[in-house]
């Protein structure tokens, strides 16, 4: 049992909760997730890491109301416990030195971007970071993400805040005019195919973050199976990170609409419950 | 004493198959007293008992089976618990045929006494009573980690509390039983029985902890500073897949998957359990071992209306054991054998539509003994399967291998031990699936035991 020590709404359907885990806190590193489960009909899904504090012994983790689950979870509030935690999972982040990055965050996508650029800045890279939402009210963490970067460009879909348009837009005029020698990008999965599409025909490293459906987490499964470089890999141990240009995102986007309709009946039955 | 013994075993009362298969409760019934003592009464109480040879846990069978032809339940159960802390357990998913029923006397002209049924009902008896409490030695202020909650760290961790150790088992999943709760389907093992014996086991004073990653969480490295011993008994969980073209188009699943969300995350009773699972109109489940015809069946209660298990050999040499395969056919399912899936073609949204298929024949034998599978040439054709299943063995879990150094792995991925469960390196121990590669369950509690006497010895020198 896990307890919820701070709730934060970040905007009407983003969330950020901390919570009690000292043992994950002091093991997880940039690019690692968790897997949580509410209660003893929940199920199990996979959170992306956000903040850690070892001090305190607790995580930070932010996510977008999609479905039942995570709608759920943003009902929940401090002193609330979760049944399960379970992490860190995934392997860490390759943090060194590569000299110029861009970080590239779609959504709250921007929540693991952040600990991974803080990383790879404290690793001495010149950090240019890049943050896009649908609109200015769903955009996160951009004072966090400032803080870290060189600079820091923001997108929205509908133009309220920052450049009017996709993060690749703004990629496409930083990679055209200087020499870029990594590209993390975190994110819906379209936007990382978007960003993989464009960074290979400059041939730059390009670093992805997926987010397939998980149940274990921990190899188990293979419900979380990618294909990368045309060979099947387990997300939840072999990565979540990959290189972005041996991904198959078709396949990938394919397998993440599974369960769509089922998503549809829990959400309807969640919300008939509690409105 | 001139008794004679009838030829056959009792019949065990199971659910019909056309009702059973719109339901996930148990299909075997189990005995009633009066059949069971019956039943006990057939054992000829043999001199020198071959059925406890065959038991890799060494229960004294023949006194157990005594006590019950007097009708002596209590004292059945507790020369049963004497060497085996899950006995309703065993009393369902043992190999009996293979194990203590095969060397039974009776065996040889008609049937063998039903060890397993017996022993399945006076663990029940038990239960139904409330389980009693066993006394422990004195504490011994040793403790020892246990990673891994499936019957092989089970019964090391029973043993060792009953011996007076501190014993803290860590789990990754959210629920302790490892395959017993995960993988074996509730209408085989009905999954408030696996908790009613785990309940027992922390009664012994055994700690459980769910949701820890031993590797990620905590390293081994980590716990060898804090414990006297250390037990390894994480299983063989990572799932084969066959690495053929289409393999993960949606609507394909690994047998782990598809068990693990209806067993363990109970999908099958979705929406009331958040976790879905999506079964179509055809299901191929590819292999023909135990798995495989859980996989089928479980198929089948989801909904499914033509179930067929898709095997490369024949019939004769499918691992599953006898009772399963006769279950299986009981409900419909369909076998189409000498058969091998090369391709899995998909529909315009991506969802598997159909296997591509070649016949095959059988050739020589091959290092199992079994007859090698040799594809027929311009045989290709296609079944329709808008739902496959692919359970064709699962790996030993990698994950301690990875994060331990100095831990010998074998080429399979096995941990190396010794036959007491002495691995490479000093005060740590392994044993079930982990070590052997996928087996039974009572080979994972012989493993356990022989374990737990060795690592005894090791901290109290
Ligand atoms: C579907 C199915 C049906 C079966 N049917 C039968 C049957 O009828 N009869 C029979 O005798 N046998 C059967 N078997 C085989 C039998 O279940 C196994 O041989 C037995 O469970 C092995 O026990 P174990 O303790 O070694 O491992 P497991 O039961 O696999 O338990 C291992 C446990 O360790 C945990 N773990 C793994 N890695 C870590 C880690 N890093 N940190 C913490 N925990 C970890 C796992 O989550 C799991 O709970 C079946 C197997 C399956 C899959
Ligand atoms: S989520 Fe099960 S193997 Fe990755």
């Amino acid at each position: 049992m896990c307890r919820i020590v701070a709730k934060k709404e970040l905007a009407p359907t983003v969330k950020s909760l901390t919570i009690d885990a000292p043992l994950i806190a002091k093991k997880a590193r940039p690019g690692q997730f968790i897997i949580i489960r509410i209660d003893e009909k929940g199920e199990r899904i996979p959170l992306t890491i956000a903040d850690l504090d070892v001090l305190q012994g607790t995580i930070t983790t932010i996510f977008l109301e999609v479905g039942k689950t995570t709608k759920h979870l943003g009902s929940l509030n401090d002193g609330d416990v979760l049944a399960d935690l379970a992490g860190p999972l995934g392997k860490p982040t390759e943090i060194k030195k590569y000299g110029k990055v861009i970080c590239v965050g779609g959504g709250v996508g921007v929540a693991p971007l952040y600990l991974e650029a803080k990383a790879l800045k404290d690793a001495g890279n010149k950090v240019i970071s890049i943050i896009g939402a649908r609109t200015k009210e769903l955009l996160i963490l951009e004072k966090e993400m400032r803080r870290i970067s060189d600079e820091l460009y923001i997108t929205t879909d509908d133009g309220s805040r920052g450049h009017h348009g996709f993060v690749t837009d703004v990629l496409q005029g930083l990679i055209t005019k200087q020499k870029i020698d990594m590209v993390l990008a975190i994110g819906p999965t379209v936007m990382m195919k978007a960003v993989a599409k464009m960074t290979k025909n400059y041939n730059i490293k390009t670093i992805v973050s997926l987010n397939p459906i998980m149940v274990d987490g921990t190899g188990m499964c293979g419900t979380c199976r990618v294909t990368v470089g045309g060979e099947t890999k387990f997300t939840c141990v072999d990565g979540p990170e990959f290189d972005a240009h041996l991904v198959d995102f078709e396949e990938l986007m394919n397998r993440q609409r599974t369960y769509l309709e089922e998503e549809k009946v829990a959400l309807e039955r969640w919300e008939r419950c509690h409105h | 004493m001139g008794k004679v013994s009838s030829l056959k075993k009792q019949p065990m009362p199971e659910q019909e198959p056309e009702k059973r298969i719109r339901n996930f409760d148990e299909v075997a019934l189990g005995y009633g007293a009066g059949q069971v003592v019956s039943e006990a009464k057939r054992c000829l109480q043999c001199a020198k008992p071959g059925c406890v040879q065959g038991c890799p846990v060494g229960i004294d069978i023949p006194a157990f089976v005594k006590c019950i032809a007097e009708e002596n339940f209590d004292g059945a159960i507790e020369v049963i618990k004497k060497k085996n802390n899950l006995p309703a357990i065993c009393g369902r998913v043992c190999p009996y045929e293979d194990q203590c029923e095969k060397f039974c006397v009776l065996g040889k002209k008609g049937e063998p006494v039903g060890i397993g049924r017996l022993e399945r009902f006076v663990a029940d008896d038990e239960r139904k009573k409330g389980m009693r409490v066993p006394e422990k030695a004195n504490a011994s202020s040793k403790k020892v980690a246990i990673v891994g909650s499936g019957p092989a760290g089970l019964t090391v961790a029973a043993d060792l509390a009953k011996l007076g150790h501190d014993v803290i088992i860590y789990e990754a999943l959210h629920k302790p039983g490892g395959v017993l709760v995960y993988g074996i389907p509730e209408f085989r093992l009905p999954k408030e029985i696996v908790g009613a014996e785990i309940e027992y086991v922390k009664q012994l004073g055994v700690v459980i902890q769910t949701d820890v990653v031993i590797g990620k969480t905590i390293t081994i490295d980590e716990l060898r500073g804090e414990f006297d011993a250390i037990f390894i008994g994480t299983g063989a969980g990572l799932p084969h897949f066959m690495n053929i073209p289409g393999e993960n188009l949606c609507g394909i699943y690994s047998s782990n998957e598809f068990l693990i969300r209806t067993n363990l995350m109970r999908a099958y009773k979705f929406p009331e359990y958040d976790t879905p699972i999506k079964v179509g109109k055809k299901v191929a489940v590819v292999g023909a071992g135990n798995v495989a015809m859980d996989s089928a069946r479980v198929a089948l209660r989801l909904g499914a209306k033509d179930v067929f298990i898709v095997y490369r050999r024949s019939e004769k040499e499918m691992p599953a054991r006898a009772e399963e395969i006769a279950h299986a056919k009981e409900e419909g399912i369909m076998f189409k054998v000498l058969t091998n899936p090369i391709r899995m073609v998909g529909d315009e949204n991506g969802w598997v539509k159909k296997l591509e298929c070649v016949r095959m024949k059988l050739g020589e034998s091959d290092k199992t003994g079994r007859r090698r599978p040799i594809p027929i040439k311009g045989s290709k054709f296609a079944l329709d399967a808008d739902t496959v299943v692919v359970a064709i063995g699962q790996k030993p879990n990698p994950l301690i291998a990875k994060t331990t150094k100095g831990l010998r792995i074998t080429e399979q991925g096995t941990i190396w031990a010794d036959k007491n469960g002495k691995t490479s390196m000093e005060g740590i121990f392994a044993g079930g699936d982990i070590t052997t590669g996928t087996a039974t369950v009572i080979e994972a509690m012989g493993a356990g035991k022989r374990a737990a006497m060795a690592i005894h010895e090791y901290i109290s020198q």
